[in-house]
Order: C-alpha cells, then sequence, then structure tokens
C-alpha cells in the first residue's frame, strides 16, 4: 500500500483510511440537510469526505476543512442512505478532533479556560449544573444578555438568538429539583425489570420534569428505577466539540459508575444522550483494557421508548389531538430506535397522527449547533416548518430536549404558539396516564 | 491551460447576480474537482447558473478568454462526464431546479437542468402518468446529468433510455447562443435530429438548459418473479425464451454466484449460494395480462432448468425480492472498498458467451469480479473491487477492465450501455467506432466549438492516452 503522501505531508490524525470506503455516488446528497440549505458540495457528506481526505493528504490545510466541519450538524443521516456503510461519524469526529487541537494551540488563554470550564467542570458536574440551574432561574428573573455577556461562555452568540432562545426557554421550576426527587422508585406491581436511570445534565437542569415523568412511567410500567449519583455527563458535546479525550474521560466514569450495580437495563430519555451512550464501545475502540466493559455498557443501554414499548402502560385518559412526531436524528441514525417511539405514540388512546414529510431530516438543533450557528440553523429549521406546516399538527412530539427547544422555536418563530404545542414523548404518555 | 485572472472572476462576478454562486475557495473547488468515478482534477472556480442567460454569458467570457468549461449536476458519473480535467470553470447545475411542469394534456414534462430524475417520475405519478428512465441513482441524478449522459437504468429493456424521451432542449452552444431543438410535438421531423444528438453527447456540443420529456401512462399494476438457476448458461436461455414468447418484463436483472454470495454473507436472506445465477424479473401493466404473462414466465424458467422459482404475492414481498439486488453494492464493498463499475453491453444472445469471456479475464489477471445488471437488454455490469491504495492491483485492474471493453466490442457489443465514455472508456472509442467513424464525431464537435472549450477531454482520446484508475 502506498500511503507515503498522508503520513509525510499530511494530518495524520484523521480518518484517513476510512475515507477510501467512500466510493462518491452522491447517494448522501439528498439525506443531507446542511447541502439542502447551503447549496454547495462543500456542505455535503460527500464533499465534506473528500475534504478530510484532501487534508490527510497534505492537499488542503486544516483552516480549509474547519468551515465545512463546523457547519455539520453530525445527524448522521448521510449514514443511513450510504450503499457502502461509510463510517461518517468516525471521520468526523477525527476531523473535529484535528482541529480543535490545532485551535487549542492557538487559542488565547481566557477563551480556552472558558471552553474547557464549560466542557470539563460545569457539564459533567451536578453541583456546577444545579448552579447554572439557578442561574437560568435567575436570568429568567433578571434577563439573559447581561448574564451571557459577562460570563462570555458563548461568545459567538448574536443579540437575536439569544433573544429568541430566551423566549423559548422552560421556565425552570424550582419545585421539580433533581435535589428534591426521590433517589429510588419501586415497581408498581410485579418487578419487570431493575432499571437504571440516566438523567443527563442538559436534560436535568432545562427539563427536570421531563426525567421525572420518565421515572414514574417507568415505575407504572413495572420497574424498579434508580438514580445513581455516581454518573456523570454522557460526553456528548465534548465529542462532538473535538475534545475526544474529555469525552473518553467521562465515558470511563460513567462505565465504572453503573457496572457496580446490577440494571438490567440503563434508561434514558434522551435522544443525543443515548446516542452518545451507546457508541461508548466505538469511542474507547482502541483502549484494550475498556473494550469489553464498554460494549457490556452499551448493551445495557436504551431510549425509554424501547423499555416502554415492551411493557404496559397503564392509560387513563384519551388524547384526542392530531399529532406529528420529529425524530431526533440521534434516536434515528444512531441507536436506530426508528419504530419504537412511533409506535408507543401511536399506542395513546385517541392520537391522531399525522406523519410530517421528511420527517428524518434534522430540525437544526443539533447538540449546541444551533446556539453557535444561529443562522445556518435556523434556515435549517426553515425547512422543517415548512413540512410541519403540511400536516396541520396540535402537537410536534420529540425525543430530545434539543430538538424540543428547537422545534418550540420554530413554532414560536411562525407565530403558532397559540396553535401548536411541543412536547416531549413521556410528558404525552404521562399525561394520558395521568401522572404529574 | 490558461489560469483563470481576477479579470474574469470579476467578469463572472458581473453576470451572476449573486456573489455566492460563484465559488473561488479552495475547499468549494476541491468539492468540485470530482464525481463517482476516478480522479482529482482541480477547478479554478465553480459558477452555479440560474438562467439560460447565465450560461450564454459564462460562454461568452470563456470563448473570449480560451477558458474550459465542465457542465456538472451532482457529479454521480461513474465516467468522468463532469470532471475538470484541464481546469477551468465548473457550471454546477444542481442548484437550478426550479421548474417542474406537467403537462398532462400532451403527456409532457418541462424541466430545469438541476430537476432531480427522480422528482419528475413523483410528479409525473400524480396523475397516472410516469417518466420510465430509473437509473439507479435518479434519487440523486439530475435530469441535466441524465441526458447528458444519456442514462438508462433497469427499465431500459421494455421502456428504453433517457433519449427515447427527450423531445425537445434548450441549449446554451459552446459560443454562447441559445438554441431550442425539437418541440413538444412526439412527431418532429424537421431537419438534422440535434435533440438526438446533444443526448448523450455529454456536455461537450451544448450546455442543456431545459428539457422537453415525453411521459407514458403509468401502468395499473406490477409483479415480480424470482428464479435460480445452477448453469448461468440456462438462465441466459431462460431470457431468450422469454422474450420470444412475446413477453417484454418491465425489468430483467441478474446476479451471478459471486454477488448472491457476497449478499448472503452481508445479510443473509436466505438465497441459495451454490447457484450459478439468479434472475430478477417484474412484469407490468393489465393485472390480467401480468397474471397470465407470469405463469407463461415461470414455466419457461423452469422448463429450461431453474432450480427454484418464487413469485412474490403483494408489493411487500416483491420489495424482498429485490432487496437482494439493492444490497449487491454494500456487499460487494465489505472485501475491499474500490469499486470499478463497468457497462459493458452485449446483444442478450451473446450474455452466456459474455459470461465465458470475464469469468477468464478473472482468472488471468486475478482480480475481485462479479457481474450483476440488467440481463434482458445485454447492460451487464462487471464490477471490479479493489483497493486503490494498492497500485500493483490496480494495474492489474486497468488491464482487466480494458479486455472486458475489447471482449464487448468483439462480441457485437458496445463500450456503454449507460454511463458514457467520458475520460475512463475515451481510450477504447476507436476500437468500437474505427478511424472513420471516430472522426466524423470529432468533426461535429470541431464545428460546434471551434475553441474547444466545452468539456474538453471527454469522448475522445488524447493522443496515446490509455486508462489510468490510479492517482498517479
Amino acid at each position: 500500500m502506498n500511503n507515503k503522501t498522508h503520513t509525510e505531508t499530511g494530518h495524520t490524525s484523521l480518518a484517513y483510511e476510512e475515507t477510501f470506503d467512500c466510493v462518491q455516488c452522491g447517494y448522501c446528497l439528498p439525506a443531507c440537510p446542511t447541502y439542502q440549505t447551503m447549496r454547495k458540495e462543500t456542505h455535503s457528506p460527500r464533499g465534506r469526505i473528500n475534504l478530510v481526505k484532501m487534508a490527510a493528504e497534505g492537499k488542503v490545510s486544516l483552516s480549509q476543512l474547519q468551515e465545512p466541519i463546523d457547519l455539520c450538524l453530525g445527524c448522521r443521516a448521510c449514514e443511513t442512505a450510504c450503499p457502502t456503510n461509510v463510517q461518517y461519524g468516525t471521520i468526523l469526529n477525527s476531523a473535529k478532533e484535528a482541529i480543535q487541537k490545532e485551535k487549542n494551540k492557538s487559542m488565547g488563554g481566557m477563551t480556552k479556560w472558558l471552553s474547557h470550564a464549560m466542557f470539563k467542570q460545569v457539564l459533567p458536574n451536578a453541583t456546577a449544573m444545579g448552579v447554572l440551574r439557578t442561574g437560568l432561574y435567575a436570568y429568567q428573573r433578571l434577563g439573559i444578555q447581561s448574564l451571557a455577556r459577562q460570563t462570555g461562555l458563548l461568545p459567538k452568540m448574536l443579540p437575536e438568538s439569544l433573544a429568541t432562545f430566551e423566549r423559548i426557554t422552560p421556565q425552570v421550576d424550582t419545585g421539580s429539583s433533581p435535589a428534591k426527587r426521590p433517589k429510588k422508585l419501586h415497581p408498581k406491581g410485579k418487578r419487570a425489570y431493575k432499571v437504571g436511570f440516566f438523567t443527563g445534565c442538559i436534560m436535568d437542569t432545562v427539563f427536570t420534569q421531563i426525567n421525572t415523568l420518565s421515572m414514574k412511567l417507568l415505575q407504572q410500567a413495572g420497574c424498579e428505577v434508580e438514580v445513581i449519583h455516581e454518573q456523570t455527563c454522557c460526553g456528548a458535546l465534548q465529542h462532538h466539540s473535538g475534545e475526544g479525550e474529555q469525552a473518553k474521560a467521562l465515558a470511563k466514569r460513567n462505565i465504572e459508575a453503573f457496572e457496580s450495580y446490577d440494571f438490567d437495563y440503563i434508561v434514558n430519555s434522551i435522544g443525543g444522550c443515548g446516542a452518545a451512550l451507546v457508541e461508548y464501545d466505538e469511542l474507547l475502540k482502541d483502549e484494550s483494557e475498556w473494550c469489553e466493559r464498554a460494549k457490556a455498557f452499551v448493551d445495557k443501554n436504551v431510549d425509554i421508548s424501547v423499555i416502554l414499548g415492551q411493557l404496559r402502560l397503564p392509560f387513563k385518559k384519551r388524547i384526542n389531538k392530531t399529532v406529528t412526531y420529529q425524530p431526533s436524528c440521534h434516536m434515528s441514525n444512531v441507536q436506530k430506535r426508528v419504530q419504537e417511539p412511533l409506535q408507543l405514540l401511536q399506542s395513546i388512546p385517541g392520537i391522531q397522527y399525522q406523519e410530517m414529510p421528511e420527517k428524518e431530516m434534522c430540525c437544526g438543533s443539533a447538540g449546541i449547533y444551533n446556539l453557535i450557528h444561529y443562522e445556518a440553523a435556523m434556515d435549517i429549521l426553515d425547512e422543517k416548518m415548512k413540512n410541519v406546516q403540511q400536516c396541520t399538527p396540535n402537537i410536534i412530539v420529540t425525543t430530545n430536549p434539543g430538538c424540543h427547544l428547537q422545534m418550540t422555536l420554530g413554532v414560536e418563530r411562525d407565530d403558532k404558539s397559540k396553535d401548536i404545542q411541543v412536547v416531549h414523548l413521556v410528558e404525552l404518555l404521562a399525561e394520558a396516564c395521568d401522572l404529574h | 491551460m490558461k489560469v483563470i485572472t481576477t479579470t474574469v472572476i470579476n467578469e463572472l462576478h458581473s453576470i451572476i447576480s449573486e456573489p455566492e454562486r460563484v465559488l473561488t475557495d479552495e475547499a468549494d473547488r476541491y468539492s468540485y474537482a470530482f464525481d463517482a468515478s476516478f480522479g482529482v482534477y482541480l477547478p479554478d472556480v465553480v459558477v452555479q447558473p440560474k438562467s439560460a442567460q447565465e450560461v450564454a454569458q459564462v460562454m461568452k467570457i470563456a470563448n473570449q478568454h480560451l477558458i474550459p468549461v465542465y457542465p456538472r449536476g451532482q457529479g454521480t458519473s461513474l465516467s468522468g462526464g463532469p470532471l475538470p480535467v484541464k481546469g477551468g470553470i465548473v457550471l454546477d447545475v444542481a442548484q437550478w431546479n426550479q421548474t417542474l411542469d406537467i403537462d398532462t394534456d400532451n403527456m409532457l414534462a418541462v424541466v430545469s437542468p438541476g430537476v432531480l430524475t427522480a422528482h419528475i417520475n413523483q410528479a409525473a405519478q400524480e396523475y397516472g402518468l410516469m417518466y420510465p428512465p430509473d437509473p439507479s441513482s435518479s434519487h440523486v441524478s439530475t435530469i441535466a446529468g441524465n441526458l447528458a449522459e444519456n442514462a438508462g437504468g433497469p427499465k431500459g429493456l421494455k421502456y428504453g433510455v433517457t433519449k427515447d424521451y427527450v423531445i425537445g432542449l434548450e441549449v446554451v452552444t459552446p459560443e454562447g447562443e441559445i438554441i431550442r431543438t425539437g418541440g413538444k410535438t412526439v412527431k418532429n421531423v424537421t431537419g438534422y435530429d440535434l435533440t438526438k444528438l446533444i443526448v448523450g453527447s455529454e456536455g461537450t456540443l451544448g450546455v442543456i438548459t431545459e428539457a422537453t420529456l415525453r411521459l407514458m401512462p403509468q401502468p395499473p399494476a406490477s409483479q415480480t418473479l424470482m428464479a435460480m438457476f445452477e448453469d448461468i448458461v440456462d438462465s441466459g436461455t431462460a431470457i431468450s425464451k422469454i422474450l420470444s414468447a412475446g413477453i417484454i418484463p418491465a425489468k430483467m436483472e441478474l446476479m451471478d454466484q459471486a454477488s448472491i454470495v457476497a449478499v448472503e454473507e452481508y445479510e443473509p436472506l436466505g438465497l441459495p449460494t451454490d447457484v450459478e445465477a439468479l434472475l430478477l424479473i417484474e412484469l407490468d401493466g393489465h393485472p390480467q395480462a401480468i397474471a397470465e404473462e407470469m405463469t407463461q414466465v415461470q414455466t419457461l424458467c423452469q422448463e429450461v432448468g431453474a432450480r427454484q422459482t418464487k413469485i412474490a404475492n403483494d408489493t411487500e414481498e416483491a420489495q424482498e425480492l429485490w432487496r437482494a439486488r439493492k444490497l449487491v453494492s454494500p456487499a460487494i464493498v465489505r472485501v475491499k472498498p474500490t469499486k470499478i463499475s463497468e457497462d459493458a453491453t452485449v446483444p442478450r444472445s451473446k450474455i452466456p458467451d459474455m459470461f465465458r469471456r470475464l469469468k477468464e479475464i478473472k482468472e488471468k489477471y486475478q482480480v475481485d469480479l462479479v457481474v450483476f445488471g440488467h440481463a434482458g437488454d445485454g447492460n451487464l455490469h462487471p464490477n471490479i473491487i479493489a483497493d486503490k491504495r494498492d497500485n500493483e492491483e490496480m494495474q492489474r485492474v486497468e488491464q482487466a477492465v480494458g479486455e472486458i471493453f475489447e471482449a464487448a466490442v468483439a462480441l457485437g457489443g458496445t463500450l456503454s450501455g449507460e454511463h458514457g465514455i467520458g475520460t475512463m472508456k475515451a481510450p477504447f472509442m476507436e476500437l468500437e467506432l474505427g478511424k472513420v467513424g471516430l472522426d466524423m464525431m470529432k468533426r461535429i464537435k470541431q464545428s460546434w466549438d471551434p475553441n474547444n472549450i466545452l468539456n474538453p477531454g471527454k469522448i475522445f482520446p488524447e493522443p496515446g492516452q490509455k486508462l489510468v484508475l490510479r492517482d498517479e
């Protein structure tokens, strides 16, 4: 084999070998939301794979690669369209890490400290997230702009995006703080499974109530549910920002934490975190002592819809509404749970389900993409809302906090908040079961 | 090659109303440097036109400065059609997809060049019509690309290829004039048939900016049968028997043993791996007619020695049977990543001979060769699976591909059934056409494009040009 060019002149940390699996057929183009909105090959999966290859061969610089990689949502819809099973996620992450390493070299002290603080100290830290939660509560009282500007945590955020997100951030209710939630719930009736509940960080901060309801639903369906305090952040945001080492460290902490308990399943209600959790084996594939442990962890991790779909929920109310479903990309394309949430949704008495055209297209939320690339995300959201309009729902159901916020924003931007409600699947199930 | 100066870029900006439709960044240029075939050729600039006037002005600038121009759809070409082999301007028409009008009274579609081929069929279906050409890439490929390469597809046997459905074109000439060929009438014999000349000319004679396409009534029903053959020659006999019985299937696809084994190893579907060939046959038409024909097809297959036949009871079962064919691509690239997909085509009576020749070539050059494709029309897809990082292997592949072309032509066939010539098959043109035949084609090119501006380096070989699948 002749890899001379690559190793001598290029960036060896890029997933160069994987790029050869791409036969450049272009079947991924129609599946890619950014190709649709940005209208050039540079922002298509095929284009990005080609650029990673060119960078690995030293033909283009990492700085040329940066914008196309930054603007990728990481929705991985291209992987489902690919006829030759190209591992786009691996190629994308390798590019993000290479770019981040380069940036870390040149980053100013303050920016570096802040980015590290955010990913390493804040997200994985329950106390810090508690503080953030209080902060969120405070900001909702006091106004976010000054706070965000002072902390500088989101330096690229535009005043417009701030104002928009401020409108849609759910009201933090101090009564439902994670701290006040029982750590263990006993099953209703005969125990079906013993499950560990994965809370996530943003989810448990912004959508605490959804986690609480998830646990109650599992309890109603016959599960013993426990929240263990040793768990930490899933590492998805770090990984997607090119901080692979931090992501690995968090993965190990989670594996260790859950290993010491004898759970049948580890359950979460967060499409994006779930995707990170089921790929821990991929993340740790080069570390021999962790491979097997990661695989065992992965096998136990499922989205809540998988467990609830296997058990019976005691529905008490009919919900006579027209409902459409916006599947989270990470749930569909990475966790490959396409049917489970949909079947569960359709099992709710009274529901009129209407399929949204192109429902598998990303809504533009993609972790913190919509904060960092506000305008690009809004273009993608506009495409999504055109499809929402075609099915005129009373309710849009999501399965991931990012999509939840983004769809709420879409409804708000269309001035439809009075007509269309955005809820997590768990909230709708809880309502039908009369749980609060 | 002329290097594009800032003056030229400025001139391009002055005619393209939105600045973001003129791409000069290195990342953007590299993104239009390839297609689905081989080689990377960096263009100097990419322009995304949205009107015939814009294209005409680009062509005028190109002529004035002698800059090559390469029209490009979504770059799914397997023959190298849109590759900017001599630098210059790539004309990306993929974003120019605004017109898709169905004229039900005349059973026509009028489309702009960037419309995806599958979208034309979808739009037609809403009126009970269909646009029959169905290249496997139709959900990605643009109509302009299909027109330029004269794309085919599995339905070619019954319904023909792209050229059989084009009755009118708007074309920008290489010198920047806008002309119309053909029209809206099915019958049109006025003068030379420039429409047919442009279709399949691979972007060397003009830039297609609008097309008028014929539509057909959608058949009310379809049904699928799968038949397994222990001897591949028997499958060939089955094909001839079915056709000579007066039955024209919509599709008749073949998979050889190597592709069946690959699919079974990739995703077990329960196909027997000890058979030499598998035929998938789809009939369409009136439900009563196809019911009767299907029984006949089944009997004919059994009579010539099919080990097993299976008829799908409903659409779902039919999709399940077609799944085997769909899995061929992912299955075969599991062994090695590089896929050289050829489309050498022989008269269908010569299919068994072609199989024999392919087997010899496979052994002679020790290459991983699998065969599948549109057996009903003789359009086989010998695919060689290799690793393009392995120089020694790629040299053997180049020789094997060359011999595949020679075999096809020797059997009275053609270099290309549906992918076009592009850069890949240019070195073999004389083999099929002869010196004078090729020269007549060159003369047409010279009279249309005296400055050789439009898509140079395609169809016609450069002196001494050889098939090269390696980067260096």
